[in-house]
């Protein structure tokens, strides 16, 4: 079924790891092969090295609440009906400076207006869950 | 210290179309009304024009321009990307071209019809998604105020700057609009009291924290400073030109650095000020970019008006404001009262605060600073009398 969301192109030439490993239950992060920096999003080159080479390294898909927001209406169609939900960025416990845009819930499947937004906090603490939305799997976050 | 074009070029010419909603034109003929306009203000004909810059979003071609307008053989032409980032930097390649000889006279403009809902850009976006906004756009942070909606929450997280704060900035904004005849919002004026009442449109932003929708054009021309003294205005000079994409940046969606927070304006700071001859301290008026009220707290910063943090408390006591304030921000009304068209009216302010002619116009002011989109790849400009 179409959810109406915008969602990524799985097969995009620098992501399709990073869904793969969502599909998987995994939140992945591009590190280079050569000097082993993490980059996040992925791209072709190292800025630390300029390596080709790149792996893709399993985290452990805990952070904090860097930032939210809660937008209202006008939206797309599909927001719409969910507005006034939440999204947030996560900033990964390895690397606080890896960050991820994500949402608030309860559970994997949770909608993602459910959590009360006046109840987030900056610096609370989350972990990764996985979203199934067509095909793809959209991490979102609960409490930790 | 002077650069290579400091003070070699100056606009020369402004125009505008009406702003409005709805306009029956087509974003071709409002961009050929503009241009027309601004070439009979700098007192020259289209046959002279052999230049041209323009935002690369721009729907009306340089061919379809020039061949409209009637202008002469091109010898430059040049577009800059961006969206919002792209004001100065049209103007600014104008400039560069015109100090360095690849044209004489140059023009640059923007028109939009951005008014109808479904003109807006993120309600165009294709369901799949490829790119940097595949990593924002599917959990919802679908529209630039949301993108920058979730920079100001941290902002205030880290500072402590109040809606009051960017309250600051839409009053000062409404008041100017209040003054200038040609904005949009100058017979409607806002308290705070219906700023804070505004219906939210993501928060931390309300309604008022946003610009306007307009449909519109504006256009400027610019020449050599040794010709702009033969043109019936007083030239506002070039001093200083930059444009900012700062290393590890994306867009408005700058969460992904070390310090998102510190946006393109710094490095394009760095960059302006290194070729001018005066600094912040010495600039009395400034035309801040404001798609929303917190740009201008973030710009303040960034172009080195206060320190990291302290843009909030800088637009308290009617700083920012005509006629009294340190420094009057955005005195035609700007994006915010007076007509959102990618921020290129404020390079029409910043020419008119140079020549004396702008409704609020600041007394003693002699530079001007205009400045693009923060939060995107951005540009800004010295204007001097």
């Amino acid at each position: 079924m179409e959810s109406g969301l915008l969602l990524p192109d799985v097969e995009d030439p620098d992501a399709a790891p990073f869904w793969a490993g969502t599909a998987r239950g995994e939140l992945l992060v591009q590190a280079c092969g050569k000097c082993g920096a993490w980059r996040m999003p992925p791209r072709p080159m190292c800025p630390a090295c300029r390596s080709l080479e790149s792996t893709w390294i399993a985290t452990s898909g805990r952070g904090t609440v860097w930032s939210f927001v809660v937008p209202h209406p006008p939206l797309l169609p599909a927001y719409a009906e969910l507005a006034p939900y939440n999204a947030i960025v996560v900033a990964l416990e390895e690397d606080p400076t890896i960050r991820f845009v994500g949402n608030l819930v309860t559970s994997p499947e949770g909608p993602i207006d459910e959590v009360d937004p006046a109840s987030i906090e900056i610096g609370e603490p989350v972990r990764v869950v996985f979203a199934p939305v067509e095909d793809v799997h959209l991490p979102r976050w609960v409490r930790a | 210290m002077a650069g290579p074009i400091t003070d070699k070029t100056a606009i020369v010419g402004i125009g505008q179309t009406a702003f409005g909603k709805g306009l029956p034109d087509s974003e071709l003929s409002l961009a050929c009304q503009a241009i027309s306009l601004a070439i009979d203000d700098a007192g020259l004909s289209p046959g002279d024009v052999d230049g041209l810059a323009m935002f690369s979003m721009e729907e009306g071609r340089e061919v379809d321009v020039a061949r409209s307008v009637g202008l002469g053989d091109i010898s430059f032409f040049s577009e800059i990307g961006y969206g919002g980032g792209a004001g100065c930097g049209v103007v600014g390649h104008a400039a560069m071209a015109v100090a360095t000889g690849q044209c004489q006279v140059a023009v640059g403009w923007r028109a939009r019809k951005r008014a109808a809902k479904t003109s807006r850009p993120w309600a165009q976006v294709s369901r799949r998604i490829t790119g940097h906004w595949q990593w924002s756009r599917p959990w919802g942070v679908v529209r630039p105020v949301d993108e920058i909606a979730m920079l100001t929450r941290r902002y205030m997280h880290e500072y402590g700057a109040t809606r009051d704060h960017l309250a600051n900035v839409a009053l000062a904004a409404r008041k100017h609009a209040n003054r200038n005849p040609a904005a949009t919002m100058y017979e409607k004026p806002l308290t705070r009291e219906q700023y804070m009442e505004g219906r939210w449109i993501s928060e931390p932003l309300c309604l008022y924290d946003n610009c306007l929708e307009t449909d519109g054009a504006l256009a400027v021309v610019v020449t050599s400073a040794e010709r702009a003294l033969d043109l019936p205005h007083p030239p506002a000079y070039i001093h200083s030109f930059a444009q900012g994409l700062p290393r590890q940046h994306q867009t408005m969606t700058n969460y992904f650095c070390e310090d998102p927070l510190r946006g393109p304006a710094w490095a394009c700071a760095d960059a302006l000020w290194r070729t001018a001859d005066f600094g912040p301290a010495d600039v009395k008026v400034a035309q801040l970019y404001d798609a929303f009220s917190p740009l201008i707290v973030l710009s303040l910063e960034g172009y080195g008006f206060c320190e990291r943090g302290e843009g909030g408390p800088f637009t308290d006591d009617g700083n920012i404001e005509w006629p009294d304030g340190r420094l009057p921000v955005n005195t035609s009304g700007a994006g915010m009262s007076e007509a959102y068209v990618h921020g290129f009216n404020l390079v029409l302010e910043g020419t008119r605060q140079m020549r004396g002619t702008s409704t609020s116009p600041v007394d003693g002011a002699d530079t001007c600073l205009v400045t693009s989109g923060e939060g995107v790849p951005t540009s800004a400009l010295l204007l001097r009398k």
